[in-house]
């Protein structure tokens, strides 16, 4: 189970909190016509990367505050948590884990729990 | 050679020690080039495999795996199969499915252990049985087998249940009497040993790292193992799918996510039919060496890792011990996770794309096992004959942008 710094309220039990998918994501503006299938994109898909991961969450039981973070997905780990009028972190500032797209990490998978 | 399987070749076998069985399928180095690759050694991929090279006619094709065969979520699910799904379309798919298995092992000459013992739906509510009722009826009329059974009928079936004493109520259920379970390491065993025998060459511990493509046509795939050129790619690779897809330069629809099952020590004989349950989240089946398997659900956050969250098992345990108060004492042996692939309508992706001979089976989310022969032969049609079949032609990637969705939320079990 995580333990998730909230921004607001410091670190608390995952089971406080709900995940709101991925972050940054941009509602087309509306400033030009565009297609079923531009929309269907918007609508439906979202990125999901083995590796580093910008995702909302919200602190449902607890202050009830929306808030980002930065996590990878290939070991869990919460890099960082941010609000949300804050300017999101360059992910090059974080170390990927994973050495190929679908690889597995030398530790924090389900497989590799601890250092071999 | 073929090779086959009776009583005598076991009793054969057995005066050796059983040391003397025969490889089931070679492990050959890759060639440099092949008219298929299929990448994902799981059901799905060695399935159409053995599709390809019987029904299409085509040898020259690769299986490549990252690991070993069906180690993925064909060696991490709870194996139950049933086809009492709501849309015409996904009941077409997986009815499609289901008159596969119930003829597979005698197709392949090996025991896939597909035992029809039935398969249950609990309604906890009066939404539940309204729902569910709904669906016995669509099921009737596409011709499946499918009905409502009483709280009395239920009790009758599964005397270890408890029905009244808990916070959701057993209300009616429904049930597929066809539906069952089957053995998940044979299928990917089957399949694999018959594709070989005609010539596939199934390649393990072979990475796929990047999906080459050339003014919208595909160009092969590099592996740990070299740059592998082929006329057509079929990508099945469940969670990782999105990864693949995303090195060719295509987005699609899916979120993957951990999907925990845990199994018990084993016992005797207990509970002979299969029973699930979306409104609380615990199914539960009894394999044949006696331990229960459990079937938990989905971490609300995407994620690779193939543990999942703690919190997810406390969730289903309580339902499973409220339910059947007498699994109270009983030990877990073992817990593990599955990354599936999700997509917002809860149904699969069978589809072609924009790039000449890229081809996707994907999608299948929380509940792909019981597809494995269905998906696997529409999808060697697909790739062969560059055109859908006719029963997964609805599963395309065009219903996201044209909104044609096979909303199977209520039918998918797992609430995702």
């Amino acid at each position: 189970m995580l333990i998730i710094n909230c921004p607001y309220c410091g670190p608390r039990d995952q089971s406080e909190f709900s995940n709101g998918g991925e972050a940054h994501v941009k509602r087309p503006d509306g400033s030009k016509e565009i297609g079923d299938r531009e929309w269907g994109e918007y609508v439906f898909i979202r990125a999901n990367p083995k590796g580093l991961f910008y995702e909302r969450w919200v602190h449902t039981h607890g202050c009830r505050k929306w808030f980002n973070c930065v996590r990878d997905t290939s070991t869990d780990q919460i890099l960082v948590t941010y609000k949300l009028d804050e300017k999101k972190p360059n992910l090059n500032n974080f170390k990927s884990v994973v050495k190929t797209p679908s690889g597995e990490p030398e530790v924090g998978s389900g497989n590799f729990t601890v250092e071999k | 050679m073929k090779k086959k399987y009776s009583i005598f070749s076991l009793a054969k076998n057995a005066l050796s020690g059983h040391k003397e069985w025969p490889k089931m399928w070679r492990s050959p180095e890759p060639r440099e080039f092949y008219d298929v690759i299929i990448i994902g050694g799981g059901g799905h991929g060695l399935g159409t495999a053995y599709y390809l090279a019987k029904e299409h006619g085509l040898k020259n094709i690769a299986v490549i795996e990252k690991g070993w065969l069906g180690g993925g979520n064909t060696g991490r699910n709870t194996t139950i199969i049933r086809s009492n799904y709501l849309w015409d379309d996904s009941a077409h798919l997986y009815e499609h499915s289901l008159k596969l298995w119930e003829n597979l092992s005698s197709e392949l000459n090996y025991n896939v252990m597909f035992s029809q013992r039935g398969v249950m739906n609990l309604a906890h509510n009066e939404h539940d049985i309204k729902e569910i009722k709904r669906r016995v009826s669509a099921n009737n009329l596409n011709g499946i087998d499918s009905f409502w059974l009483s709280k009395e009928e239920i009790q009758k079936k599964v005397p270890i249940m408890n029905t009244d004493n808990l916070r959701y109520p057993v209300l009616g259920a429904s049930y597929q009497p066809r539906g069952g379970v089957a053995r998940h390491d044979a299928i990917a065993w089957g399949f694999a040993m018959r594709a070989d025998e005609m010539g596939v060459d199934i390649i393990q511990n072979c990475e796929a790292h990047q999906i080459r493509t050339k003014n919208g046509t595909i160009e092969g795939v590099e592996t740990s193992k070299g740059f592998l050129r082929a006329n057509k790619i079929g990508v099945v690779a469940s969670g990782h799918t999105g990864v693949l897809a995303e090195s060719a330069g295509i987005r699609l629809p899916l979120q993957s996510k951990p999907l925990q099952a845990l199994v018990s020590e084993p016992i005797k004989p207990i509970i002979d039919t299969v029973v699930m349950s979306s409104a609380v989240h615990a199914y539960v089946s009894q394999s044949d060496k006696g331990e229960l398997v459990i079937g938990a659900g989905t971490d609300s956050y995407n994620s690779f890792t193939q543990r999942g969250g703690f919190n997810i098992i406390e969730d289903t345990i309580r339902a499973m011990v409220e339910l059947y108060p007498v699994f109270g004492k009983m030990k877990m042996l073992r817990q593990w996770g599955g990354i599936v692939d999700i997509c917002p309508d809860a149904s699969p992706i069978i589809s072609k794309c924009n790039i000449e001979g890229l081809f996707f089976n994907c999608g299948w989310g929380t509940g792909g096992f019981k597809a494995t022969p269905g998906s696997a032969n529409v999808f060697a049609y697909t790739i062969a004959k560059n055109e859908p079949h006719q029963i997964n032609s609805a599963f395309n990637l065009d219903r996201f942008a044209s909104g044609r969705l096979v909303d199977e939320h209520g039918a998918a079990a797992v609430a995702h």
